[in-house]
């Protein structure tokens, strides 16, 4: 094993409580970010559900013959923005209708015509779920001259697409903001256990050390710390995640990604934090 | 091996350390620096392990000058020097063994050969036997042992010594002097400042520099120079 690395697995043993403090930093930091990132991506998780059912009906009027409505069907199917078009006749509306709104039955119950328009129901491409992207593809189905009306949720659409800005916004400051709180906290206790240490700095520049083997050592110590506080930080996330489960409500786990990112955040926080301090210190003595 | 020329040190807040000095040490040679305190000993040996540099003048050290020195220098010329202080400056979180191999370690030296090599120096020292004490389990005088083989693990060119037995009894210095006297009769030049003028008296034939104010007022080599003219 190298010198650097034994070095500094050597000062966790040395300074068990301060290194603690470190690594405890890191995760509670850390933590902080996951219990954010876990509720953004279930948010996140929730409007996406809501976002997809967006969709745009195109009422066509009772003229239009059923090879046309084909021909328009297989037209819109093939625009860019979107990803399926389903054709609902009178008859199904009229079933629907009945079905679903009982105050139909009681108006229309006794009628043997059917007040309603056959429609195409367009379900948009995730990304132009958006209120330009149904805006755009209204105006061309308009264009059809067979299509009575076109509607879609304007504002639905509106409301999620700023919500999602809302908590994309939010996780960002907020996330931010504890970052940064890590990175100093991180920082502050690395430059502690330097002082700590600085008896043995300045032996080791006097036996003719270079500067990059003085940092070395605490660079790994904070890598490690940081790794770990990391690795911590995930094991509490997933902790509240498995608490919030089972009392609360269900709730999605982040993927695979998040947790790699957080415990790299952790390492190069730890990285960093160590490298300022070691390279302000170095620079004292 | 070692020379100041016209070298002056000044601090901001105190003043003059050092005025005008100029000094050839040569290869081998054994020099006692003495002088009150605060005439100016520590700052020579800063200036020579290139801690400081001269405000004004040049200090050379093995080829190095003070003048063009850049960092990245620094390590290797500090291999070239061992240095031994009153207070031994020793990790106390360490055993003897693990000290001396701090200086070798430091410099990428391999681990199979530290070991060996570590047994070698304390054995140097007369230390074989207490490789595995702690600081605080060793008295003063080795301490300092366990300190001067430190500062001769990397095969050093100068020993450079500040009061070395300024924390000991007379027993213990005397001890240490003897190795010094031994590391010197093996070829490397030793530096060693000291206020004790008995020991210097002791020992006419080694150079005495005596400096006052930060100046030399007495330098027994020049006293051989104008005797011999």
């Amino acid at each position: 094993m190298p010198y650097s690395v034994r070095e500094a697995i050597a000062a966790f043993r040395r300074a068990p409580i301060l290194v603690s403090i470190s690594i405890i930093s890191v995760s509670l930091s850390l933590f902080v970010i996951g219990l954010f990132a876990l509720t953004a991506y279930n948010v996140r998780a929730a409007l996406n559900e809501i976002e997809e059912r967006v969709e745009v009906v195109a009422y066509l009027n009772d003229g239009a013959s059923p090879a046309q409505i084909a021909a328009a069907e297989a037209e819109i199917a093939a625009m860019p923005e979107v990803l399926d078009v389903r054709h609902v006749s009178k008859t199904e509306a009229l079933a629907t209708a009945q079905r679903e709104l009982p105050e139909f039955q009681e108006l229309y119950g006794g009628l043997d015509v059917n007040p309603l328009p056959a429609s195409l129901e367009i379900r948009l491409q995730p990304g132009s779920r958006t209120p330009s992207g149904a805006e755009i593809l209204t105006q061309r189905i308009l264009a059809f001259p067979f299509v009575e009306e076109v509607e879609y949720g304007r504002d639905w659409v509106a409301k999620i697409v700023s919500l999602q800005r809302l908590a994309g916004g939010a996780t960002l400051m907020i996330g931010g903001a504890f970052g940064a709180v890590a990175g100093i906290i991180i920082a502050t206790a690395v430059r502690i256990a330097v002082f700590a240490r600085r008896e043995e700095i300045e032996i080791m520049r006097l036996v003719g050390a270079t500067n990059g083997f003085i940092r070395r050592p605490f660079l790994i110590e904070g890598l490690l710390a940081g790794l770990i506080g990391g690795l911590l930080a995930v094991l509490l996330t997933y902790a509240a995640h498995r608490f919030v489960s089972s009392t609360l409500m269900e709730i999605q786990w982040v993927p695979a990604e998040w947790i790699a990112l957080t415990v790299l955040a952790g390492a190069v926080y730890g990285l960093l934090a160590s490298a300022v301090a070691v390279r302000r210190h170095l620079r004292a003595v | 091996m070692i020379k100041l020329i016209e070298v002056s040190r000044e601090y901001p807040r105190t003043g003059y350390a050092l005025r005008d000095i100029s000094l050839h040490i040569r290869k081998g040679e054994f020099v006692f620096l003495t002088g009150h305190s605060g005439a100016g000993k520590s700052t020579i040996l800063r200036l020579i392990q290139m801690a400081e540099k001269p405000t004004r003048g040049e200090v050379r050290v093995s080829g190095v000058s003070s003048n063009k020195l850049r960092r990245g220098d620094l390590p290797k010329l500090r291999r070239k020097m061992g240095v031994v202080f009153q207070d031994f400056r020793l990790l106390s979180d360490r055993t003897a063994e693990e000290n001396v191999g701090f200086a070798l370690e430091v410099t990428g030296a391999k681990r199979v050969t530290i070991r060996p090599r570590v047994a070698r120096l304390l054995a140097q020292v007369g230390l074989a036997a207490r490789g595995q004490a702690l600081p605080e389990e060793l008295s003063g005088g080795e301490r300092q042992r366990v300190a001067i083989a430190r500062a001769l693990a990397n095969d050093p060119l100068i020993l450079l010594a500040d009061e070395p037995t300024g924390n000991l009894d007379e027993w213990a210095g005397k001890g240490i002097f003897d190795l010094f006297r031994e590391i010197n009769g093996s070829g490397m030049t030793v530096v060693m400042a000291t206020h004790d003028l008995d020991l210097v008296r002791k020992h006419p034939s080694y150079r005495v520099i005596e400096l006052s104010a930060g100046s030399v007022v007495y330098d027994s080599a020049d006293r051989a120079t104008e005797e011999l003219v």
